[in-house]
């Protein structure tokens, strides 16, 4: 018998599957496992912000902050390591922190004045993106050599095929990530505030430390994210990573994690991210689109997956009554 | 003699200004059901959250068997071994069945939770103690809320509970439910567990509790053995009132309850499940109905169903001049019937706008906002009102908040005389005010019949419900049990239909 719980995310798997067989029939060179690939190596700070933004979705929040964190992460890391000449080894492991203690500033916050989190993240988000321009307004390229390294490395694959690093640290925290929400006490706890947090609270869980560090880990993959971005893009600058909140929680939500807190899959969020990739990849292998193209197609599709979610949520109040 | 297992002795809570319990004792011994009764407002829920540590305690002290503890919060209070299940479950449904009796406690190795150990420690959990055996990885939603109730006495037994507190479990269930929950409730008391049972339910109190404790107006009114006392004493301790009393209070001016005329609406075996029982109930132009049952005994229920806030599950009701039924509150409205309800702070008045503006909500709402009505016209029948119902301060202009409750009660009566409907329904129009004013309200109710306004009053006074009724209709348990014409109200009939006994 199937499972109902997991309908969400096999219409998310088998979404992906159909844009990935589609683009593979229309264009000709989509169909290769580098295109795959290359979707983790364009998304991997997608995919590690997306997997902190689950747990907070699914405890029944939201985090505004993470692009900015993102971006006042790589301004960080860009102007200690540029500017001041420290050592990676101890500027990465800080900007880490500093962005964990981020989100448990706004954790905190947010749990004992009782405030939505929408509107403690959002003043989160002005803050972050504010400081990087104190840092500087203008773009501080990072020609470290350690950066430049880790950038450049491709690890090889068989079929001639490579990935970055950055994937193998994407992927390692959606491992790490499914196992804390699935096989952890904090990952069940999770679940259970954005069940009821009423209950919860009845039932003698700590709410109130899982609540924070909900957000903690939530800061704490922005930053990581930001290292990777970093890694990426090769510098720090104010402007990187804008909107890009909006985008995640685009892909929690199609990855199937409920809004209204409770329900989600870490993997959901993965294959969410994907979807976005795919259709970012085939609108550049069309060439002739505007890639303003993928932000419809993208709106489009979280009309869909929010009423596909309404009609599953209804389906589960008539059972109840 | 055996030795009480819990022991609260002196237990007093206050609130800002008022004192929610003074006072109390209460104890309760191994292997035993134990009633907690009491009218709103006696302070049940109060001396139940104290045990549970939602609240604290202000004066008195808490044993444990023989020792004295202090509960600061729900998780002190289970690790005392006192746990509590909730009217509403308390239990996230998202999760699965055994998720939420072993969240907070999952058997773990290495700090990873071992999935099969829970699911099978649940399931033979369910099955040994409770006599359930269902499929534990479903999600808590998928099952009744008479199952939920069970997993959630399943999770307080896994905490090793002594006490068990069972607050209101059976106002959301059926017949057979709670049989079946009460044949589980007899083998815990077998198995020597502490049963605390809270419930509004008379004949449910007769047949599952040995003793009973009696809370009035946050004090203690007595501990019984339930053998030992008849319901009808029962229902006068928890009123308060000695019969022979209530016996000599004057009936309100006879005279004044006019003829009454035809048929105004006829609800026959209208019924909704878990609310209401199927009843029939027939009101004529001009008359006065009234409902008397103790809290929760399906008072409401009726009154919304008649006037279409709640959908019937059977029956009919039938409006006789338009010889149509109720569907929504908006053909209510259409058809002739007002409600004022039970909760005047949520449910009527609008704190923020004016006395005018109150009044004229409910004529504005159905005339549509197409059709204003005019400022000079509002103000006339401000006026007009305040001074038909002694609204004071005779301000139409006054922010309603500011108002006394006697008074709000007033604008929101003016509110649906305005609509000049044909059935009024007042639930509970004097809870919470001063004599005076519902001195002046019953007559306001009275001489609206007069004029040939059917009413049907709801009210947990007896006293109120007698003075203006010109037949009153008994519930008890959610079913209606009796109907009293006019030579036949009083008290001791009222009480005894109550009382079932």
């Amino acid at each position: 018998m199937l499972n109902r719980k997991f309908v969400p995310i096999l219409v998310t798997f088998g979404l992906l599957a159909a844009m990935f067989a589609a683009g593979s029939f229309r264009y000709t060179g989509f169909f290769s496992a580098q295109v795959l690939y290359n979707l983790l190596i364009d998304n991997s700070f997608l995919i590690i912000t997306a997997v902190g933004m689950t747990f907070v979705i699914i405890s029944g929040g939201i985090d505004l902050s993470v692009g900015s964190v993102i971006a006042l992460t790589t301004m960080l890391s860009a102007s200690l390591v540029e500017q001041q000449g420290w050592s990676p080894g101890v500027v990465i492991p800080l900007v880490l922190i500093i962005g964990a203690l981020f989100g448990t500033v706004m954790g905190a916050i947010i749990h004992y004045f009782k405030i939505q989190p929408f509107i403690v993240t959002l003043a989160g988000m002005f803050l972050a993106r504010g400081i990087c321009y104190i840092i500087s307004i203008n773009t501080i390229t990072v020609t470290n050599s350690f950066f430049t390294k880790v950038a450049q490395t491709k690890i090889s694959l068989p079929g001639g095929s490579f990935i970055s690093i950055n994937v193998i640290i994407a992927l390692a925290v959606v491992l790490a990530a499914i196992f804390l929400a699935h096989y952890t006490r904090f990952g069940r706890n999770v679940y259970a505030i954005g069940g009821s947090e009423q209950s919860a609270l009845l039932m003698g869980l700590p709410v109130a430390r899982t609540k924070i560090l909900v957000y903690t880990f939530s800061g704490f993959c922005s930053a990581l994210a930001g290292v990777v971005f970093t890694f990426y893009m090769l510098s720090g600058y104010g402007l990187h990573a804008m909107g890009l909140e909006l985008d995640t929680i685009a892909a929690v939500v199609i990855g199937g994690t409920l809004l209204t807190g409770g329900v989600g899959y870490v993997a959901g969020t993965f294959i969410g991210v994907l979807i976005q990739g795919v259709i970012q990849t085939i609108i550049s292998f069309e060439g002739t689109l505007s890639s303003w193209w993928t932000k419809i197609v993208i709106g489009l599709l979280l009309f869909v997956f929010i009423l596909f979610q309404r009609l599953l949520s209804d389906r589960r109040v008539t059972l109840k009554s | 003699m055996l030795v009480p297992i819990l022991e609260m002795t002196g237990i007093t809570k206050r609130f800002p200004g008022v004192k929610a319990l003074s006072n109390v004792d209460f104890r309760l011994f191994p292997g035993e059901v134990h009633a907690l009764m009491g009218e709103n407002g006696a302070g049940k829920s109060t001396l139940i959250k104290v045990l549970t540590g939602v609240y604290s305690i202000d004066e008195g002290s808490v044993m444990i068997e023989d020792q004295s503890v202090s509960i600061s919060g729900p998780l002190e209070a289970q690790k005392a071994g006192i746990s509590t299940v909730y009217q509403e479950v308390n239990l996230c449904p998202n999760l699965t069945v055994a998720e939420n009796i072993f969240i907070g406690r999952e058997p773990l190795k290495f700090g990873k939770i071992q999935w099969k150990k829970m699911n099978k420690d649940a399931d033979q959990l369910l099955r040994e103690r409770l006599n359930l055996s269902i499929d534990v990885t479903l999600p808590l939603h998928a099952y009744s809320v008479a199952i939920q109730q069970l997993i959630a006495i399943a999770r307080a037994l896994s905490i090793s509970a002594k006490v068990l507190i069972l607050d209101e479990p059976t106002s959301s269930l059926d017949q057979n439910e709670v049989q079946q929950l009460f044949s589980i409730m007899r083998k815990l008391k077998s198995e020597g567990l502490a049963i605390l049972f809270v419930t509004h339910f008379l004949d449910q109190v007769y047949e599952m509790s040995d003793r009973i404790t009696v809370l009035r107006n946050g004090e203690l009114e007595g501990e019984y053995l339930a053998a030992e006392l008849p319901k009808i004493e029962l229902v006068l301790k928890m009123i308060g009132k000695e019969l022979k009393l209530l016996e000599e209070l004057p009936k309100l001016s006879e005279e004044s309850k006019s003829s009454v005329g035809n048929t105004m609406i006829t609800a026959s075996e209208l019924g909704r499940k878990g609310a209401i029982k199927p009843f029939n109930l027939e009101i004529r132009k001009g008359e006065v109905v009234g409902l008397a049952g103790l809290l929760g005994s399906g008072r409401t229920e009726i009154a919304r169903l008649l006037f279409g806030v709640d959908r019937p599950d059977e029956g009919k009701l039938v409006v006789a001049e338009s010889g149509s039924t109720v569907k929504s509150p908006r053909q209510a409205i259409d058809q002739g019937i007002a409600f004022c309800s039970e909760n005047r702070k949520t449910e009527g008045i609008i704190d923020d706008l004016t006395v005018r503006e109150n009044i004229i909500l409910a004529l504005q709402a159905t005339r549509g906002w197409s059709r204003p009505l005019s400022r000079k016209k509002q103000d006339e029948i401000a006026d007009q009102y305040i001074k038909m119902l002694n609204i004071n301060p005779p301000n139409p202009e006054h922010l309603i908040k500011n108002l006394s409750g006697g008074n709000q009660q007033k604008v929101l009566l003016a509110r649906w005389l305005l609509t000049e409907p044909d059935l009024l329904i007042l639930d509970e129009p004097t809870r919470g005010i001063d004599i005076g004013a519902k001195a002046e309200i019953q007559k306001l109710v009275l001489s609206l019949a007069k004029q040939g306004m059917s009413v049907l009053f709801i009210s947990s006074e007896m006293e109120e419900v007698i003075r203006v009724s010109d037949r009153v209709a008994i519930l008890r348990d959610r079913t209606k049990v009796k109907e009293l014409g006019s030579g036949e109200i009083n008290q001791q009939q009222i009480m005894q239909a109550m009382a079932g006994g």
